[in-house]
C-alpha cells in the first residue's frame, strides 16, 4: 500500500506548511554599505520587520526608514567616534523567525538597539530575549497593550514586563477607543459588525473597540472572524449584509482587510469598513479596486505629509534613493532609530567619548530618558515604554486615495 | 436560513474554483503517482501571465474581449512554466524514489513564489486585476450573483465537458487513460508516454490559467502568494473528490466549497455550537469533513479502489 502511506505522508507535510506558512527565503540585507571610516566604533542598528511575504511593503519601509537614520547620524558626526549601521533582518510576520532572528541580533556584540518588529505577535516572542540580553528595543507598529503594561492592563493593573522594550507607536487601547468614539459620536453610526482575524493585533483591537462602542450606546450586531492568507470571505460577507449592520468594523492587517471590504461591498451593502493602523496602507486600496470609497482607518500620530517635521524626512527619504516607499510606519521607524541614536550619544557622552563595556544595559536607561522633535512629533518614552504621544487621526477612502477627516490628541 | 440560497451560490462558486485547480493534481497523480505540489504556483503564474496580456492589450479594451486573450495569455505562461517543470525538475527523477519528486515539487513551489516576488513589477504586494463592472445579478429577492461568479459558473462546467469529451473520445485522450492505467504496457503498445505525461502536466496547467483569471477578476488583485492557500484547498479537494479521477476534483472542490461557506453561516446558529463557528472554524469543518469521507470511502468519493504497483 505505498500509495496510502504516500497520502499519509503528504497530509502531514501539507498540515506542517499550513501552520508554518512560511514559504520565503531569508534576507539577510546588510545595509551599511558605507563601511571604513578610520577608527570609529560600528555600532550596529537592528531591525526586524516582515522583508518578505504579504507584508514586506510595510516591513520594507521600516528598514529603509532605519537606514535612513542611520546614514543621516553617521553624517552629521551626530555622536563622534561612533559609526551606525544597520543589520536587517527578515521575520516573515512570523512569531518563530523573530524570535530566531532576535538571538541572531543578540549574539551580535556591536548591536546596540533593535527596531521592530511590525507585529503585535512577533514582539510578544521577543522581548524575552531582548530583556535577557539587556538589549533594548524599539517597535514602531506594536500596538497591543500587553507588551509593555501587561497581561491584566484591562483590569487596570499596569505592570511593565520587560524594561527593555520601547514603541513609537501608541497603543490600541487609545486606537480603538478613539475609533469607538469617532464612529459612534461623529460618523453617527450605531450598529456595527466586527470582524476580526484571530491575531494578537487584529482580535485584541477589536475586542477594545467593542467594549467602548457598546459604553457609548451602539449596538454590536454580529461578529466573525476571518483566516490569514485565506482570500475568499463572501459567506463572512453576507452575513453581514443580513445582519443590516450600518457599519463594520475589522481589526486586522490591510491583505484581508481590502479584500472583506471589496466582499461586502459587492454584496449591495454600501456600508463603511472601519479599520486601524493594519489597514491603512495604499495596498488596502489597490487592492480592491475602487469599490471602497468611504472606507476608515485610524491610525497613529498627524498624517507624516502634514507635519512640518516630517517634510525634511520625506526629501531626505526621496533623496536615498528606496526602491520601495516609507509606508505607514516610516516616520515611526526613523524616530525609533534615531531615538537609539540618542541614547547611544547620551551613553557615549557620559563615558568620556568612548562606547562603555556595558553599553546595552546603560542604552535602555538612555532610551527612558530622551526626548527630541522627530518626524512624528515630540518623541519620549513613559514609564511603561510607551511614546507620549498619543495623537491620532482618521482617515477616509476617497477617490482611490486616503485622506485625513480628522486629527485628534487622545486623552484617557 | 433567509439567505441560504445566497450561501450556496458562494459556496458554489469557491468550489468550482477548487475544481478548476484540483484537475492538476488529479490529472497528474492519475499518470504519474506524483503530487504536484507546485501547482498552487502554476495558477499563481497563470494569473501573473493574464495580468501582464491585459496591460499589454490598449487602455479601455472592454472585458468580455479581453477575457479571451488574458486566458490565453495566462494558459501560455502556466503551460510554459508546468511543461519547462516536467522536462527539468520531474523528468530526471521519474524512476527516483516518490519520495523526491514531491521534495523537489516543494522546493519548485517555494522557488517559483520567490521568483515573482522578486522580478514581477510590484508584486511585493498585492497587484490590482481588472474586475467586471456593473452590479450582480439579482435573480430572486435573496440571491444575488456576482458577475465573476457566474463567469465561473459557466465556465466551469465548459471547461469539464471540453475535458470529459477529450479524454474519452481524442486518440490522445485514451492514450493518456492507457498510461494511467499501466504506462509499461502503454509504451509497448507504441504510445509516447513522455509526451502524454507532458500533455497532462499542459493541461492541468490550462486549467489553472483559467482558475487564475476567475479568481482574479472576482477578487480584483492577485498576489505572489495566493497559489499556497488555495493549491492546498484544492489538493483536499482531489483527495476529497478521489485523486486520479478527473470529475471527483470538480465534485470534491464543490462540497469543499459548499461545506465551507455553510458551515460558516450555519454552525454557529446550531445551539451550544456558538463558538465553533464562523470563518475562523470553516477550514477546521472541512476537513472535518474530509476525514469522515477518507475513512467512511478512502477512495474519496468518485475514486475507485485501485491496486497498486509494485
Amino acid at each position: 500500500m505505498r500509495h496510502r502511506s504516500l497520502l499519509v505522508l503528504t497530509t502531514v507535510i501539507t498540515t506542517g506548511a499550513l501552520t508554518l506558512t512560511a514559504c520565503g527565503s531569508r534576507d539577510e540585507a546588510k545595509t551599511g554599505d558605507n563601511a571604513g571610516g578610520g577608527n570609529k566604533t560600528v555600532v550596529v542598528i537592528g531591525v526586524d520587520a516582515p522583508l518578505t511575504g504579504s507584508l514586506s511593503a510595510l516591513g520594507q519601509g521600516i528598514k529603509n526608514s532605519v537606514d535612513l537614520a542611520a546614514k543621516t547620524a553617521n553624517k552629521n558626526n551626530e555622536v563622534p567616534g561612533v559609526e551606525f549601521k544597520v543589520e536587517a533582518l527578515d521575520d516573515q510576520a512570523v512569531p518563530a523567525s523573530g524570535q530566531a532572528n532576535a538571538t541572531k541580533l543578540v549574539g551580535n556584540k556591536d548591536v546596540l538597539g533593535v527596531v521592530g518588529p511590525l507585529n503585535s505577535g512577533v514582539a510578544q516572542q521577543m522581548q524575552g530575549v531582548f530583556a535577557s540580553a539587556n538589549l533594548a528595543q524599539v517597535s514602531p507598529a506594536n500596538t497591543n497593550p500587553s507588551l509593555s503594561q501587561g497581561d491584566n492592563w484591562g483590569k487596570g493593573e499596569y505592570k511593565r514586563p520587560f524594561k527593555t522594550y520601547f514603541r513609537t507607536a501608541a497603543t490600541d487601547v487609545v486606537q480603538g477607543k478613539f475609533a469607538a468614539q469617532y464612529l459612534f459620536k461623529d460618523a453617527g453610526k450605531k450598529k456595527v459588525f466586527v470582524v476580526d482575524d484571530k491575531q494578537t493585533y487584529g482580535a485584541g483591537l477589536a475586542g477594545i473597540f467593542s467594549e467602548e462602542f457598546k459604553k457609548l450606546g451602539g449596538e454590536v450586531v454580529g461578529t466573525d472572524h476571518v483566516t490569514v492568507k485565506e482570500t475568499d470571505f463572501s459567506s463572512t460577507a453576507d452575513k453581514v449584509k443580513a445582519s443590516g449592520a450600518d457599519s463594520v468594523y475589522f481589526g486586522g492587517q490591510y491583505p484581508e482587510g481590502g479584500l472583506l471590504s471589496d466582499q461586502i461591498k459587492k454584496t449591495g451593502a454600501a456600508i463603511p469598513l472601519f479599520g486601524g493602523d493594519g489597514i491603512y496602507d495604499p495596498a488596502f486600496i489597490s487592492a480592491s479596486a475602487e469599490a471602497n470609497d468611504g472606507d476608515l482607518a485610524t491610525s497613529i500620530g498627524a498624517p507624516v505629509e502634514k507635519l512640518d517635521t516630517a517634510k525634511k524626512f520625506i526629501e531626505d527619504y526621496k533623496a536615498g534613493g528606496y526602491k520601495d516607499p516609507y509606508a505607514a510606519y516610516g516616520g515611526y521607524s526613523y524616530d525609533a532609530g534615531w531615538a537609539i541614536v540618542q541614547a547611544v550619544k547620551a551613553v557615549v557622552a557620559a563615558n568620556g567619548g568612548k562606547v562603555p563595556t556595558d553599553a546595552r544595559a546603560k542604552v535602555v536607561e538612555a532610551l527612558g530618558k530622551v526626548s527630541f522633535d522627530g518626524v512624528t512629533g515630540k518623541v519620549s518614552f513613559d514609564e511603561y515604554g510607551d511614546t507620549t504621544n498619543k495623537q491620532l487621526t482618521v482617515y477616509k477612502v476617497e477617490g482611490g486615495k486616503w485622506i485625513d477627516v480628522k486629527s485628534d490628541t487622545f486623552n484617557q | 436560513m433567509h439567505e441560504l440560497p445566497q450561501q450556496l451560490a458562494n459556496g458554489l462558486a469557491l468550489g468550482a474554483l477548487y475544481g478548476l485547480i484540483a484537475i492538476g493534481y488529479t490529472m497528474v497523480y492519475g499518470i504519474v503517482q506524483l503530487i504536484n505540489f507546485a501547482h498552487g504556483e502554476i495558477f499563481m503564474i497563470g494569473g501573473f501571465g493574464a495580468l501582464t496580456t491585459y496591460t499589454a492589450l490598449p487602455s479601455g479594451t472592454s472585458l468580455l474581449v479581453a477575457i479571451p486573450l488574458m486566458i490565453l495569455g495566462g494558459a501560455l505562461a502556466s503551460v510554459a512554466v508546468a511543461t519547462a517543470a516536467e522536462r527539468f525538475a520531474y523528468r530526471p527523477l521519474r524512476s527516483a524514489p516518490r519520495l523526491a519528486p514531491l521534495i523537489t515539487a516543494i522546493g519548485l513551489s517555494i522557488a517559483l513564489q520567490q521568483l515573482v516576488w522578486q522580478f514581477y513589477p510590484d508584486a511585493k504586494k498585492a497587484v490590482t486585476f481588472p474586475e467586471f463592472t456593473g452590479k450582480a445579478f439579482q435573480i430572486t429577492d435573496n440571491l444575488a450573483i456576482q458577475r465573476s461568479d457566474a463567469f465561473v459558473l459557466a465556465l466551469a462546467p465548459l471547461c469539464m465537458l471540453a475535458l470529459g469529451v477529450f479524454v474519452s473520445k481524442s486518440r490522445s485522450g485514451r492514450a493518456m487513460q492507457a498510461t494511467a492505467q499501466d504506462p509499461d504496457t502503454a509504451k509497448l503498445m507504441g504510445i509516447n508516454t513522455d509526451r502524454i505525461i507532458v500533455m497532462a502536466f499542459a493541461i492541468g496547467a490550462a486549467f489553472a490559467a483559467v482558475a487564475a483569471v476567475a479568481y482574479g477578476v472576482d477578487k480584483g488583485q492577485i498576489n505572489f502568494e495566493m497559489g499556497f492557500i488555495l493549491g492546498l484547498k484544492a489538493f483536499t479537494a482531489a483527495v476529497l473528490g478521489g485523486i486520479g479521477n478527473i470529475y471527483g476534483a470538480m465534485v470534491g472542490g464543490v462540497v469543499l466549497g459548499l461545506a465551507e461557506a455553510l458551515s460558516i453561516a450555519y454552525i454557529e446558529e446550531i445551539p451550544g455550537m456558538q463558538q465553533l463557528g464562523g470563518g475562523a472554524w470553516a477550514n477546521v469543518w472541512a476537513f472535518v469533513l474530509l476525514i469522515v469521507v477518507l475513512l467512511v470511502r478512502p477512495q474519496g468519493l468518485l475514486g475507485q479502489r485501485v491496486t497498486d504497483r509494485a
